[in-house]
């Protein structure tokens, strides 16, 4: 049987909260970047490394990223735990659906400490 | 008309199959499918299904017809028959006990969670519990529901965790209670429903509002009780 133990907040309301307003965060930035890119249509190096060396930039970057990886995880734990069940993959369904959500896991922190290093790092 | 029914007797089946029947429909009138499968157990009396109020009431002969769940009853043939052929499976979802007969004890099961009975903890009136006319209009669109699961078996959700996911029917009934005027449970249920699965496993596909066969709207039902969990939490 499929318990909550490794859904996000472990409670419906907050989870389903949190993955609405990831979204939107998601979107707007989205959205602020293909706009930055459709005004800047020949975008050189200097220009893009200048938008991301200010701390705007930074601080939206990294929320855009964390809520990524929070929107991901609620994602990829409802299709984990809608389609690697007991009567969907056999018997090894928990020990997949554990390797499954720490493979997920281990994703989302490589790409959250990847960001940080490209947003911080020194080139 | 060639009809394909899913057979399975457990007794002597190891898998199910699709038996087909040749089948002169009498003309003249639109048979309902509950008279086609009457008409194929004069043919063979070994076909098993349900049936009792044969007028869309009682929910019992609730099945899959050529992909669709429904009431056998009230289906017409013209409605559902595509190339002069008619494919009737069990309703999706819950394990078969015989050809098109299914054991509900999950969707039961769903529908005992969800507390399916007025509570008031306020001592009971001499006579009865009043409610004024517009109290008891928000129960229309609820009170209706037959139970005859065509919805819950038509959603993956419930497929997928039919343990766990309450399912279309169930909540539609959730939310006859939480709209209530008489019922002072509120928190107590929505409490009940705050978990990922119970309520937010519905993807909002909307399956069950085009199955229901008496055109009610369990979605809309589902997006009230998740209006009312989170104003409770913000």
């Amino acid at each position: 049987m499929v318990t909550q133990v490794t859904s996000f907040t472990r409670n419906g309301v907050s989870d389903w909260l949190v993955q609405r307003i990831t979204a939107v965060v998601v979107a707007i930035y989205s959205v602020v970047l293909v706009a930055y890119l459709l005004f800047q249509p020949a975008v050189t190096y200097q220009q893009w490394s200048d938008l991301f060396s200010q701390t705007w930039m930074q601080v939206f970057t990294l929320m855009t990223l964390l809520a990524t990886c929070a929107h991901a995880w609620i994602g990829m734990w409802t299709v984990g735990t809608d389609y690697l069940r007991v009567h969907t993959v056999g018997e090894s369904a928990n020990a997949l659906r554990f390797i499954f959500q720490l493979g997920c896991m281990l994703v989302f922190v490589v790409y959250l400490i990847w960001g940080i290093k490209i947003l911080w790092g020194n080139g | 008309m060639l009809i394909s029914v899913y057979r399975y007797d457990p007794d002597k089946d190891i898998t199910p199959y699709m038996q087909d029947f040749d089948l002169e429909i009498p003309g003249g009138r639109d048979l309902m499918v509950l008279d086609v499968l009457e008409l194929l157990k004069e043919q063979d009396p070994t076909v098993s299904y349900r049936r009792s109020c044969r007028e869309g009431v009682c929910g019992s002969d609730g099945v899959n017809m050529n992909g669709k769940n429904g009431l056998a009853c009230i289906t017409p043939l013209s409605e559902v028959v595509k190339s002069d052929k008619l494919s009737i499976r069990p309703l999706p979802g819950l394990p078969v006990v015989r050809d098109l007969v299914v054991d509900m004890e999950q969707f039961y099961d769903q529908y005992k969670k969800i507390k399916p009975y007025l509570i008031n903890d306020e001592p009971p009136p001499t006579q009865e519990r009043l409610q004024s006319p517009e109290d008891r209009e928000k129960l229309d669109g609820l009170y209706e529901c037959i139970l005859c699961a065509c919805c819950t078996t038509a959603c993956p959700s419930f497929w997928w965790n039919p343990d766990k996911f309450v399912g279309p029917a169930g909540l539609l009934q959730a939310y006859r209670f939480l709209i209530d005027s008489r019922d002072t449970a509120t928190e107590e249920r929505l409490a009940g429903l705050e978990d990922p699965f119970s309520v937010f496993r519905c993807r909002g596909i909307m399956n069950c509002v085009s199955v229901c066969p008496k055109g009610l709207n369990p979605t809309r039902a589902i997006g009230h009780i998740r209006n009312m969990l989170l104003k409770r939490a913000v």
